[in-house]
C-alpha cells in the first residue's frame, strides 16, 4: 500500500515556474495553495497579480486572476470585493509593489478594512527589473540603484510595512513570516492560513508579509541567501502577529514630556 | 573626447550629466533601467543627486518641485511610467518649468511588453495630460543622437519654459554604439536668466516666486493660454528638425518613418535601389513639432507615400494632415513588440509600385 | 517506510532540500534535466525519517513523500 502524504496542491497548476532556483516565491504559492484546498475555497477564489517577478503568477494557480498595474493590486481588490462579497479575493505583491508604489493604496484598503487578503513577499530587492534597491531593502546592501550599498541618510531607512499597518485602528490581521528554513515555512503557513480564515468568516482585512529571498539579484546561492536573510533580515524585521482584529488600538502613544 | 562604445541607456545618462543636470528622479521599469542605474553612481560622482522616487508619480512631482527651484532637472521612464507622469507634465507646462523627460518606449497598451514599440506618439504629441498644452518631442535614431538630442533638450527646455521630451525605444537604450561628446558644453543659443525661480524671496524688486498653474479667473488663464500658446507657434516655426535620406534626386515613393524603424527602412531602400526602384525617406526628428511642410514638399515629388512605424497607425495621422489627400498614403506597421524588418518594407514597396494607386 | 520521489523536470538543483535534510540523506546528482539543471537526488534512502523538510522547503514541489505500510501518522503541516 503506498500513501502519497505530500504531493502538489490541487490549487497549483501544474507547471514548472519560472521562478529561478532557489527562488521562495515558490514555496510561498505552494503554501496559498495548500491552504486553497484546505479551506475549500479555489473555486471562489480570485487573485490578483501584481508587476514584479510574480507578474505570471495567473499561470500557477488554478484559479481566476485579475492582473493589476503596480501597485494598485489592493485597490483592484478592493473593486473585485465590494463587486462580489462572495468571493474569497488576495493579492500577491512584493515589496516594489506593495512598499513603494502601492503604499497609498495598501493603507488604504487596511484602513477601509476591505475583507481580502495580501501576501506580501519582502526580499528586499526589485527582482524582476534587474535588482534595484527597494523599501525594505536593508542599510548598507548592495543594490543597482545604490551600487556603495544603501544610505540610510539619503534613502532613509528600510520600511516595516507590518508595523506601520498595525499602527491603524480597523481591526485587521496583520502578520509577519519567513520562508528561509523548512521549520519556519511550517509557521509561516499556519499564518497564511489564518488570514485566509479571517477572510472565509467575513471578519476582516488581513496581510502576511513573508521574508524571502532573492538568490539572483543578492548575488548568492540559495542556501548562503537562507543564511543571509536570518542573520540581516530578522533582526530587522521581527516576525510574529502583529495585530489580530480583536478591537484593540495599536498605535503608539505620544512620547512622554520630558523626551519630546 | 575619444569615441566610447556605450550603451544607449549609459549615454543618456552620461549626456545629461554632460549638460549641467545634477538631479535624478526616477523610478525602475524596463527596458529603461540602466538609465537610473547608470545615474546611482555617476551623480554622486560629479556632486549630483540621485533619488529613486516611490512611484512615476511621485518622481514626476519631484521633479516639479526641483525644477521650480531653476535647477537642470531630468527623468527617464518607459510607457506605462509616462502614463503616470501626464499629470504632473500638464502641470509643468502649466506654470512653464524647463524639464527633460525621456521616454524608452515599449509595446503596449497596458502592462504590454518589453520589446521595442512606437505606441507613444499620440500621447507624446497630442497632449497625453489634460489641458491645452504641448512638449517638445525628440526622436533620436541612434545612440550617438540619442545624446546628442538629450543636452540640446536641456537648452530647448530652458530657453522655452517647457517640458522636453527625448522618445527612443528599446533599441536605443539597450544598443550599443561609439559615442562621442563635445568636450566643452555651450549652450546653443543664448538663455536668459531664471528670474521665475523659486529660490527665496529677499524683498527688492524682483517679485516673489510663484510656480503655480492655477487661475481661476477665466479672464487671466485665457491669457495665460495664449502665452503658452504663443511659445508653441515659436517652437512650430523654430524648431523642426528632420533628415532627408535621397530627397535631393527623382523617386517614386517617400517613406516616412522615425526612430530605429528608419535605420531599417535605410536598409529597405539600399535592396530596392539595387533593384532599380527610386525611393526616399524623410525622418522627422522633431515630431513635435512635425516637419508638415517638409512631408507636404517632399511627398509632391513622389506618386505614393508609406509611413512605417512599430505601431497601429499613429504617426501616419500627421502623414495625412501634412499630405492634405494629394497622395495616397500607405501603411507598415508591426504591434506588440515585433520589429519590421527589411524584407517586409521591400515587399510592401514593391506592391505599392507595382499596382500604382489606391491606399493600403 | 517513507519514500522521497523527485521530479526531475520540476527540480531546479537550487540544492535547499540537500541543506534541510537533518538526515543529510540528499545530495546533488551529476544527471542534468532537459533544461540543463542539475537535479536532486536521495543518496541514503535507508536513512529516511519522513519528516518532509525537504519537501517543504523545495521552492518547485519537485519532491513528493510517499509511504509503504500503515505504521506513519502523518500530521498535516
Amino acid at each position: 500500500m503506498i500513501h502519497t502524504v505530500f504531493e502538489k496542491p490541487e490549487s497549483l497548476a501544474d507547471v514548472v515556474t519560472h521562478y529561478c532556483p532557489g527562488c521562495t516565491h515558490g514555496v510561498i504559492h505552494r503554501l496559498v495553495g495548500e491552504v486553497l484546498d484546505e479551506l475549500s475555497i479555489r473555486e471562489r477564489t480570485v487573485g490578483i497579480a501584481p508587476v514584479g517577478c510574480s507578474v505570471l503568477a495567473y499561470n500557477y494557480f488554478e484559479t481566476d486572476f485579475h492582473e493589476a498595474s503596480h501597485g494598485r493590486a489592493p485597490a483592484v481588490a478592493t473593486g473585485i470585493k465590494r463587486a462580489r462579497p462572495d468571493l474569497i479575493v488576495f493579492s500577491y505583491q512584493g515589496d516594489g509593489d506593495l512598499a513603494s508604489i502601492g503604499m497609498g493604496e495598501v493603507i488604504h484598503c487596511a484602513n477601509r478594512g476591505e475583507k481580502i487578503t495580501i501576501i506580501f513577499v519582502n526580499n528586499a530587492i526589485y527582482g524582476m527589473t534587474g535588482g534595484q534597491m527597494a523599501p525594505t531593502t536593508m542599510p548598507d546592501q548592495v543594490a543597482t540603484t545604490c551600487p556603495m550599498g544603501r544610505d540610510v541618510n539619503q534613502a532613509g531607512w528600510p520600511i516595516r510595512m507590518a508595523e506601520l499597518l498595525s499602527a491603524l485602528r480597523t481591526p485587521a490581521y496583520i502578520a509577519r513570516a519567513s520562508v528561509h528554513s523548512p521549520l519556519h515555512v511550517v509557521e509561516a503557513k499556519r499564518m497564511i492560513r489564518q488570514a485566509f480564515q479571517y477572510q472565509v468568516a467575513d471578519t476582516c482585512f488581513s496581510m502576511v508579509e513573508l521574508l524571502s529571498t532573492c538568490p539572483t539579484n543578492w548575488g548568492l546561492p540559495p542556501n548562503e541567501a537562507d543564511r543571509w536573510l536570518e542573520e540581516n533580515m530578522l533582526p530587522y524585521y521581527p516576525l510574529g502577529v502583529f495585530k489580530t482584529p480583536d478591537g484593540a488600538d495599536r498605535a503608539p502613544r505620544p512620547l512622554p514630556v520630558d523626551q519630546s | 573626447m575619444a569615441k566610447k562604445l556605450m550603451k544607449g541607456a549609459e549615454a543618456i545618462g552620461e549626456a545629461a550629466v554632460k549638460a549641467g543636470c545634477r538631479l535624478f528622479f526616477g523610478y525602475p521599469i524596463t527596458p529603461q533601467n540602466e538609465i537610473p542605474e547608470y545615474l546611482s553612481h555617476r551623480l554622486p560622482q560629479v556632486g549630483g543627486t540621485f533619488v529613486q522616487a516611490e512611484s512615476e508619480v511621485a518622481a514626476s512631482n519631484m521633479l516639479y518641485g526641483a525644477a521650480g527651484t531653476g535647477e537642470r532637472v531630468f527623468t527617464s521612464s518607459s510607457s506605462p511610467g509616462i502614463s503616470l507622469m501626464q499629470e504632473a507634465i500638464s502641470y509643468m507646462a502649466g506654470s512653464q518649468l524647463p524639464v527633460v523627460i525621456v521616454n524608452i518606449m515599449r509595446a503596449g497598451p497596458g502592462l504590454g511588453g518589453i520589446l521595442p514599440a512606437q505606441g507613444d506618439y499620440l500621447q507624446s504629441t497630442k497632449g497625453g495630460g489634460h489641458g491645452d498644452y504641448r512638449v517638445l518631442v525628440l526622436a533620436p535614431n541612434s545612440v550617438q543622437e540619442a545624446a546628442d538630442l538629450v543636452i540640446e533638450a536641456f537648452d530647448l527646455a530652458d530657453y522655452y519654459r517647457n517640458p522636453v521630451l527625448v522618445v527612443g525605444d528599446g533599441l536605443i537604450g539597450q544598443m550599443m554604439e561609439p559615442v562621442e561628446f563635445k568636450e566643452d558644453y555651450e549652450p546653443v543659443r543664448p538663455l536668459p536668466p531664471k528670474l521665475w525661480a523659486s529660490t527665496g524671496h529677499r524683498g527688492g524688486d524682483k517679485p516673489r516666486a510663484i510656480i503655480n498653474s492655477l487661475f481661476l479667473d477665466p479672464e487671466e488663464l485665457e491669457r495665460h493660454n495664449q502665452v503658452l500658446q504663443a511659445k508653441y507657434a515659436e517652437m512650430e516655426k523654430r524648431e523642426i528638425r528632420y533628415q532627408g535620406y535621397g530627397l535631393d534626386g527623382d523617386y517614386d515613393l517617400l517613406i516616412v518613418a522615425y526612430g530605429t524603424v528608419a535605420r531599417v527602412c535605410q536598409t529597405a531602400m539600399e535592396d530596392l535601389e539595387a533593384e532599380g526602384y527610386k525611393v526616399a525617406m524623410l525622418r522627422p526628428i522633431s515630431l513635435y513639432p512635425f516637419p508638415t511642410a517638409a512631408v507636404r514638399e517632399a511627398a509632391e515629388r513622389a506618386s505614393n507615400v508609406l509611413v512605417v512605424e512599430l505601431s497601429a497607425g499613429q504617426m501616419i495621422e500627421d502623414v495625412r494632415l501634412a499630405v492634405e489627400g494629394r497622395r495616397p498614403i500607405h501603411f507598415h506597421g508591426r504591434t506588440g513588440g515585433m520589429l519590421a524588418t527589411p524584407e517586409e518594407i521591400a515587399d510592401k514597396v514593391r506592391r505599392i509600385v507595382g499596382n500604382r494607386g489606391g491606399e493600403s | 517506510m517513507p519514500q522521497i520521489v523527485v521530479d526531475k523536470e520540476r527540480c531546479k538543483g537550487c540544492e535547499r532540500c540537500v541543506a534541510a535534510c537533518p538526515q543529510k540523506i540528499l545530495g546533488m546528482s551529476r544527471e542534468m534535466n532537459s533544461k540543463g539543471y542539475f537535479v536532486a537526488q536521495v543518496v541514503e534512502p535507508m536513512r529516511c525519517i519522513g519528516c518532509r523538510l525537504c519537501c517543504l522547503t523545495c521552492p518547485d514541489v519537485a519532491l513528493n513523500m510517499n509511504i509503504h505500510g500503515a505504521m506513519y501518522h502523518y500530521f498535516s503541516y
